[in-house]
This record gives C-alpha cells, sequence and structure tokens, in this order.
C-alpha cells in the first residue's frame, strides 16, 4: 500500500509527496481508461440492439400508441435483442474480470475462468437436466439455469475444501492441480452422460456446451444479476491486494496483506461470477483469458485499472461478437463462442506481435 | 432421390470385391437383375441399424430374417429379444460379424463401418433419412433386396394411400402457418431447432395442411432466434418429442414457456401442441399415424379417415 493519500511524513532524501503525485496519476489513468472502454461498453450496448436481420422501424419500437401485442417491432426490440445485449454485457464483464482475479490468484498467465472447474460443474449440472429432464425449476427459473449453478458452486466447493483442507491457508497449488483435475472428472462425466443419451440429446447438450445468449426474456438476467452484483462488489475490494499478491503471498503478507482472506474472497468472487454467467449463456470460451491480457497490453499490468478495464472490454467484445453471431447467418444463429475465437484471436496474435 | 444403393458382391474365389459402386433409383431395377443374375439370394440374416429401416423391414414381411437390430430400436414389439448391435456413432462391428450378417442396413455417415463391413465381405444397403417420397422408395428397395417385391409394394400403396387421405381430409382448408420445433433446452425458449424448408417432417406438416414458416428461408433443421421467431409470428407452433414419459402435466409445463413470447398469434390464440411419440420422428410406416396426428393438430375440427 504505497499511495496512501496521507504519506505526508517522508524521511528525508525521498521526494517529497510521492504519494500524492502517483495517487493523482493513477486516478487520472484511471479515469482515462474507464471513460474509454466505458464508452466502448456503452456504445456497444446501445447499438447492437439496433443490429439484426430483421429491418425494424425505431419510430415503431418507442410508440407507445400501438398495442405492444401488435408491435412486432417493438417485440423484436425488447424480447429478443435487448436482453440478449444486456446478458452479453453482464457475461462478458463477469468472466473478463473472472479471468482476471484468477490470473492473480493463482499466478498463472493461462488461467481462465473455466481452470478450476468451475465451468465443468456448470455443464455437468446442465447436462443431467437435459438429458434426464430432471424437475429442478426454482420459482420460475427454469431447470436448466438452476442446474448449471449448482453445479458450478458443487465443484468451487470441493475445490476449495481440497485447498484448505490439509494446512492453514489456501494452497493455490492445490487449487490449481485439485480444479484441473475436477475439470476432467466432470467433463468425463459429461462424456458418459452424452454418450448415453439419445442422438437429440446429445445434440441439445452439444449446443449448450457451445454457449448461447439468447435468453429471450429479462427474467433469466435478473435471475443472476443478484449473484453477479455480489460478485462485482467483492472484486472491488480487491485490486490493490491482488496487486501486492502477484508478488508472492510471502511479499504480500509482508506489506500488510491479509493474504487468506483475499484469496478466499478472490476464489469465490470469481467462481460466483463464474458460475452465474455459465448459468446465463452457457460456457462461452475465450474471453477469460483473452480479455484480461489484452486490457494489460494496452494499460499496464495494475489491477486497479486492469479489473474495471476488463469488466468494459469483455462486455462490449461479447455484445459484439453476439451481433456477429446472431446477423452473420441469419436467420440461422452461430455458437457465439465461435466468433469469440475467431476474431479474438487474430487480433490477440496481432497485438501480442506488434509490441517490441 | 438421396438414396443410393451401393452393392457388395462376392465373387467366385471367395474374395471380396469392395463396393461396386453407387447405383442411382433408376438403374436399380436393372442391377437387380443383375445382381439376381449373378445368383444373388434373398439375404437370410439381416441387420437393421436404424429404427426406421428395422420397422420397414418387419413392416414388409421381413423380420423373421432379422438377427440383430440397433440399441435406440423400440418398434415393432418383436425386436424385444433381438441382439442389439449398437446404434448411429457407436455400431458394435464385433457383434455385427459375430451374428454372420448376410446384409446389414448401416446409415450413410456411418463410413468406417461401412468400410469394415465391406472388407469382411458383408453384403450391404445403404440407408439414410429423405423426404416422405424417399420412405416409399426405401420400402420398394428393401422389398426387392428382401426377396419382398411384392410385399413391399402393397405397404408402398397402402402408406400412400393414407397419406393421400389425410392430405384429402385437410384439402380446402386454410394451412395455418406453423412452425415445427424438433427440440429446444427444457422449461425455457433457448436453443430452439426448427424444421427448415425440407426433410420428411416438413414434407408431414406440408401433408397435413399447415405451411413451414421457414419454408424456404431455411433449408433443413436449424437453430433459431427469438428474433426470428418473432418475425415469423406463427399461427400455431407444434413441438415433437420422441420421448414419451412425459407426463400431460410435464407437457403443460413445457407449452406454458411459450409465454415467454406472449405476442405469437400461436401463443394468443392457444395454438401450441406438443406431441410425444417416436411415430413423429422416425420415417418408418408409422410416419402415416403421426401425419395424422399432425393433421389432428392443425385442423382439431377436421374428422380423419381411420384404417
Amino acid at each position: 500500500m504505497t499511495d496512501r493519500p496521507h504519506a505526508h511524513a517522508s524521511p528525508a532524501g525521498v521526494p517529497a509527496d510521492p504519494g500524492r503525485t502517483r495517487i493523482f496519476s493513477v486516478r487520472r489513468r484511471l479515469a482515462l481508461t474507464l471513460s474509454g472502454f466505458g464508452c466502448l461498453a456503452l456504445v456497444s450496448l446501445v447499438v447492437a440492439p439496433l443490429i439484426g436481420p430483421t429491418p425494424i422501424a425505431l419510430g415503431r419500437v418507442f410508440d407507445s400508441a400501438i398495442p405492444f401485442a401488435d408491435n412486432v417491432d417493438a417485440q423484436i426490440f425488447f424480447i429478443a435483442r435487448l436482453p440478449r445485449a444486456l446478458a452479453g454485457m453482464l457475461v462478458g464483464a463477469s468472466l473478463a474480470v473472472a479471468g482476471v482475479v484468477f490470473q492473480a490468484l493463482l499466478r498463472n498467465p493461462l488461467a481462465t475462468p473455466f481452470t478450476l472447474g468451475v465451468s465443468a460443474g456448470a455443464s455437468l449440472g446442465a447436462m443431467l437436466v437435459i438429458t434426464f429432464g430432471l424437475p429442478m425449476a426454482v420459482a420460475g427459473i427454469p431447470a436448466v439455469p438452476v442446474a448449471s449453478l449448482i453445479g458450478s458452486l458443487a465443484a468451487a466447493g470441493v475445490v476449495y475444501a481440497m485447498a484448505t483442507l490439509r494446512r492453514h491457508g489456501l494452497s493455490t497449488t492445490v487449487l490449481l492441480l485439485a480444479g484441473v483435475t475436477l475439470n476432467s472428472f466432470f467433463s468425463a462425466i459429461i462424456m458418459f452422460v452424452q454418450y448415453s443419451a439419445d442422438f437429440a440429446k446429445t445434440f441439445q447438450t452439444v449446443r449448450w456446451l457451445m454457449g448461447n445468449l439468447d435468453v429471450s426474456s429479462f427474467q433469466p438476467i435478473v435471475a443472476a444479476l443478484p449473484l453477479m452484483g455480489t460478485a462485482f462488489v467483492m472484486f472491488a475490494t480487491l485490486p490493490r491486494a491482488l496487486n501486492l499478491l502477484t508478488l508472492g503471498s510471502d511479499n504480500a503478507a509482508a506489506r500488510g496483506v491479509d493474504v487468506l482472506r483475499t484469496q478466499r474472497v478472490a476464489f469465490l468472487s470469481a467462481s460466483l461470477a463464474t458460475g452465474a454467467a455459465v448459468s446465463l449463456s452457457g460456457p462461452i470460451g475465450f474471453i477469460g483469458i483473452v480479455i484480461p491480457h489484452l486490457v494489460r497490453l494496452l494499460v499496464g499490468a495494475d489491477h486497479r485499472i486492469v479489473m474495471p478495464a476488463s469488466a468494459c472490454l469483455g462486455a462490449a467484445f461479447l455484445v459484439a461478437c453476439d451481433v456477429v453471431a446472431r446477423t452473420a447467418m441469419a436467420p440461422v444463429e452461430l455458437p457465439v463462442g465461435v466468433i469469440t475465437a475467431l476474431t479474438g484471436g487474430p487480433f490477440f496474435l496481432w497485438l501480442l506481435m506488434r509490441r517490441p | 432421390m438421396k438414396m443410393t444403393l451401393m452393392i457388395t458382391r462376392k465373387t467366385r474365389t471367395g474374395t471380396t470385391r469392395g463396393p461396386a459402386g453407387r447405383i442411382r433409383p433408376m438403374t436399380l431395377a436393372a442391377s437387380l437383375i443383375l445382381v439376381a443374375g449373378l445368383g444373388a439370394q434373398a439375404p437370410q440374416r439381416i441387420v437393421s441399424i436404424i429404427p426406421a429401416v428395422t420397422e420397414i423391414l418387419f413392416a414388409i414381411g421381413a423380420g423373421s430374417e432379422v438377427v440383430g437390430v440397433g440399441s435406440y430400436d423400440q418398434f415393432p414389439p418383436e425386436i424385444a429379444d433381438l441382439p442389439r448391435i449398437g446404434g448411429l456413432i457407436d455400431p458394435d462391428i464385433e457383434t455385427i460379424i459375430a451374428l454372420r450378417p448376410d446384409l446389414v442396413v448401416p446409415y450413410t455417415t456411418q463410413v468406417d463401418l461401412i468400410a469394415q463391413l465391406g472388407r469382411a465381405g458383408i453384403p450391404l444397403f445403404h440407408y439414410s433419412h429423405g423426404t416422405l417420397p424417399d420412405i416409399l422408395t426405401t420400402v420398394r428397395q428393401l422389398g426387392n433386396r428382401t426377396g419382398r417385391a411384392h410385399r413391399a409394394e402393397e405397404v408402398a400403396r397402402g402408406i400412400e394411400a393414407d397419406l393421400a387421405a389425410i392430405a384429402e381430409a385437410v384439402s380446402g382448408r386454410p394451412r395455418p402457418r406453423t412452425l415445427l420445433v424438433i427440440a429446444r433446452e427444457p422449461g425455457s425458449l433457448r436453443n430452439v431447432f426448427a424444421s427448415g424448408g425440407s426433410g420428411f417432417q416438413h414434407d408431414m406438416l406440408t401433408l397435413a395442411g399447415g405451411e413451414n414458416v421457414f419454408d424456404g428461408s431455411v433449408s433443413r433443421a436449424a437453430q433459431v432466434t427469438t428474433e426470428t421467431i418473432l418475425q415469423a409470428a406463427p399461427d400455431v407452433v407444434l413441438e415433437v418429442r420422441a420421448d414419451q414419459s412425459l407426463s400431460p402435466s410435464e407437457i403443460a409445463r413445457e407449452v406454458a414457456a411459450w409465454q415467454a413470447l406472449p405476442s405469437l398469434p400461436a401463443v394468443r390464440n392457444s395454438r401450441v401442441v406438443l406431441l410425444t411419440g417416436s411415430d413423429l420422428v422416425i420415417p418408418g410406416p408409422r410416419i402415416v399415424q403421426g401425419a395424422a396426428r399432425f393433421a389432428g393438430a392443425l385442423h382439431p375440427d377436421v374428422t380423419l379417415p381411420t384404417r
């Protein structure tokens, strides 16, 4: 914590008031980056519902003289497109920040929101409901998202228990290994369930695994929002501690970070965000690994800037990809995960090579 | 006509030759005469992997020669005790060969199985799903191949007559624009797959007096978005599921999921129908039942001919 605002009592030899300059520059950079990436996210949210395979007249969309039931333009805007764009924003932001947090927590640049088995648990839950039709609907929320959320939380619980059981504190090595193992274990069960299901259901499960933002109402978004909100409130407490944690837990502890608490909050919040995102849209790959790195290439490694910037860029990127997914081959829809990897991959490689 | 027929012949020395070539249905009769001339006999031990083919074989009276069926085959009841030889994606070549078949009917996409059976010198009849008329073609071809051409012709004519009677019963009626849903996620309108403008289910819909909303815009079954469904504004939503285990309350719940799009004419006028049963999804002789159920759902006031 080097940038405490009241670090005035600077010893002799140190330039006066380093804290103030630094905090000023961080704030300014934060404001600058956030307004940039925030604008991008906002523009995507405003523009995305205007684009689609069906031409709609905005005048008719907002014409309250026409009853909603007869106003196809308004229905397409409010039932088909706006919820999609909102879902894309939430999922993109959640996965991108969860990626940042997992990469910092595990101190591994290859970590993704799906590394620790959270998405495999979610997928298994969804598979079981699609294949066996388990009655798991809760309070009007359909069974598939409920089951996938339960699956993701169960997976996170198992991994967390493994990492904390045998020692005081939380071993990130055990976390990583247990997560990767659980991933394979769940994947094996998923394959077995798919293999024993009939052909039509297998195809449905495969399609679910590709991710899809066509939520067709606001209700699934409303259901996911409290979980994502909780996760983001927890994220907000993390940036400084994560900055120090990337130096290693001993270093972080020496500088006054409550390492265990930080790791715990980081793991729980990122798992919650991932679980909620996957239950809303299915596992959409690529965002959780590429957006954080992209943002770091653009704005540096300070988590105070990387986290909000990743949230905005992840949101904008996924919404844009979804526009392509639903218009490129309309009226047939492409899996949005295909677009995220196809467009983001080459761009990321280009950015990687461009740097000296 | 997507149907092709591939014939493997035994040479005199007992070694085998690969597929003799793809023969169009037009030249079928000629090639059958050729095969007959070479001394080919009606097969005595048939393995059928695809449910539709199994049903056709039993319908044309070749059931007594069937010695193995696919793992997903459920009809007719006579197959209950027959050995199972795997399904579309996991055929069990060992079990098939151990059954010593003299005719195997695989699906055309089972290329590995076809190659292996070809190497084993086992004669094949290639099958793939097609249109409604293709069912009749398959019935007749299987009849010729199994030495039951006469009975197969009767069956085919019967199916033709029944389908014509259904078409006749609904002729002149207004044809509701129908969204034919083949699959979706349980309990919600996500990952909706609908029938496009081709395939036997599309043909059944057309015959039963409905107009497919995606006729011409989507070629075959495809995932459609909420936006596309809203824009299509179907008068009737017709959902088909092979799974017969759904209880009436579960069916009611699945139908209620359409309330998410309250403005669809089909939802406003309570014309969302969910039908379950394998007769709706297997392009075999029971397709007549399926087409009649389609007609009943689309035109509830029409009295359908019964046989």
